[in-house]
């Protein structure tokens, strides 16, 4: 199960792991703290302050959950080899505290005000991630999926579909040009007046109610109930078949700023009064 | 005398030589394409994911349900793209446009004339950002459709979700914005009627605030300056931001959601 390339005493790392794990300990928390003490303990055997032997196990995971660089995708549940560097004891609330080495600082000595100079001897690497506690940890643990490369295959994707867009606009801007009415001039109010057409729904809605209501208050709560939705909805399936309220209600939401929005687009003509497109002809600009 | 001249070396030659030099070394990155002694293997393909600036963007791999097109449909991809074209042809346009709606009998308007009749692709690249603005707020919309369908926007994604609101406002806005700018009949009453709403929100906040935005009583020469400078800095700047947000949550949120 667990390969001891570290350098770490096995009777401890599996003495400690029974213990935690017969607290209820979560295996790899457990793991973690049983690696650390048997490191520490392998170092004191060994009468050396040989801080974290191999710090360059976390280095590949880059701190991105989803990158899954080859090397540690390929690890199966590795526990973050959290380096046997010393940990204070007070970081690693309920971890079991073995002697460390004597020579370890415990606690950072207090503070001088002073950027303090090297420690002459002092080796010239760090090692990132030495005193994170192993629950400090953030690891993702998935099942590694069916996974395909983003290079190439998202990539010509998003080249293909790109591309594609672009040519449309560009035949469609060959063939049909944007529009370019009169100088503006406030003496003169065409008729009709229309916003542009995400906006028409709200126009339209001055139709029927107070400015106040169409204006400023149902853009306020549209908005508002967007940005609380996914507070709101507390139903964890992502199942159509399990979320038939929340897809009614939202799509009955949409329908409504889309009928009104066609309704202003094309069947509101001079003095935004009611016409019919087939007949009275479209009054719409975009 | 005859001279002997050395063969000269081939183009293939010549380009083997120039990816061993250490400017071409020096930017394509081991694992790149473009760099000598690329195979076609996993272990390339990953590289040329990572050492690429789309690392920021993209993981090495995804899951095999995120290519679907139908899952996504590419549409908040599309809508960056257009983000992107609409940037690139907006600066073109700005060589050529002034926002003075009282100088020269309408100076913005005449400058957009003469983009239409005089620029050198001048018109087209004016609807191509036109045309494109009006896709980015379908874009938009319907991206915001399909994350809603696909319940993409659950836990943990609830907060990228929020984002994405606000990218949804802010692409309004810039649409919004943009639509004054040729200062003809069509912004400015667009503009007139978008506005009025002020007047009639609760005193002492709603008209302030319609005098803020249209710097003055009514739309004006201020007003066209001051939605020019939102519509070609400010927004831009505000929705870069967010967009940045977006994508970083998306990764640190796992990539992408699914499959139902
Ligand atoms: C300028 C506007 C926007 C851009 C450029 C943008 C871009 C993207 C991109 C590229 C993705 C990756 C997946 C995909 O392509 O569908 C994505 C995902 C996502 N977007 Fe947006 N987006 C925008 C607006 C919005 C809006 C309006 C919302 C919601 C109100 C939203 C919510 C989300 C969520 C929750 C995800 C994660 C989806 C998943 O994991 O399946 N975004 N966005």
């Amino acid at each position: 199960m667990v390969e001891f390339a570290e350098n770490l005493n096995p009777e401890t790392f599996n003495r400690v792991l029974n213990e935690l794990l017969e607290q209820g300990v979560s295996r790899r928390v457990a793991e973690g703290r049983a690696r650390r003490v048997a490191m520490v303990e392998y170092n004191r055997e060994h009468g050396e302050e040989e801080a974290a032997p191999a710090a360059a196990a976390p280095s590949a995971g880059a701190g991105d959950g989803e990158a899954a660089a080859p090397a540690a995708a390929t690890a199966p549940a590795a526990p973050a080899a959290p380096a046997g560097a010393p940990v204070a004891p007070a970081a690693v609330p309920g971890a079991i505290v073995v002697a460390p080495p004597p020579a370890a600082p415990l606690v950072a000595p207090p503070p001088t005000g002073k950027v303090p100079s090297a420690k002459p001897g002092a080796p010239d690497k760090h090692r990132l991630l030495a005193l994170v506690p192993p629950e400090g940890v953030q690891r993702v643990e998935r099942e590694q999926g069916d996974r395909v490369n983003t290079f190439p295959h998202l990539l010509i994707q998003e080249l293909l579909s790109l591309i594609i867009v672009t040519a449309a606009l560009i035949v469609f801007s060959t063939f049909v040009n944007a529009p370019l009415r009169e100088l503006a001039n406030p003496n003169l109010t065409p008729n009709p007046s229309k916003a542009p057409w995400y906006f028409l729904g709200l126009q339209e809605l001055l139709r029927y109610f107070h400015p106040m209501v169409a204006g400023v208050i149902v853009p306020t709560l549209f908005f508002g109930l967007l940005f609380v939705l996914p507070y709101a909805d507390r139903n964890p399936s992502s199942k159509p078949g399990d979320r038939k309220l929340a897809i009614v209600l939202f799509t009955m939401l949409l329908m409504f700023f889309m009928i009104l929005t066609i309704i202003g687009a094309f069947f509101r003509g001079p003095g935004f009064n009611f016409v019919w497109p087939w007949s009275d002809g479209v009054f719409f600009d975009l | 005398m005859k001279l002997k001249l050395p063969r000269p070396p081939s183009p293939g030659e010549v380009f083997d030589k120039v990816r061993e030099s250490e400017a071409w070394r020096s930017i394509f990155r081991p694992g790149s394409v473009f760099r000598k002694g690329y195979k076609d293997t996993q272990r390339d393909r990953a590289l040329a994911a990572m050492n690429n600036v789309l690392y920021h963007l993209h993981p090495v791999k995804l899951k095999r349900h995120g290519l679907k097109l139908t899952y996504t449909f590419c549409l908040g991809g599309l809508s960056f793209f257009l983000f992107i074209l609409l940037t690139v042809t907006g600066i073109y346009l700005m060589f050529f446009y002034r926002p003075a709606a009282e100088l020269a009998a309408g100076q913005a308007y005449q400058d957009i004339e003469t983009i239409r009749n005089s620029v050198v692709f001048g018109d087209m690249v004016r609807n191509i950002h036109r045309w494109g603005a009006h896709l980015m707020v379908i874009t938009v919309f319907l991206h915001m459709g399909r994350v809603f369908y696909t319940g993409a926007y659950k836990p943990p994604r609830e907060f990228n979700w929020v984002v994405g609101v606000i990218l949804l406002l802010v692409t309004l806005l810039l649409a919004f914005s943009g639509y004054l700018l040729p200062w003809d009949q069509l912004s400015f009453w667009a503009f007139t009627v978008g506005t009025s709403f002020g007047q009639y929100s609760p005193p002492g906040i709603g008209p302030e605030v319609q005098f803020i935005l249209l710097g003055g009583a009514e739309v004006g020469g201020e007003t066209l300056l001051r939605w020019y400078v939102l519509h070609v800095l400010a927004l831009p700047f505000v929705i870069t931001i967010f967009l940045a947000v977006h994508f970083w949550r998306i990764r640190k949120d796992g990539g992408i959601s699914g499959p139902l």
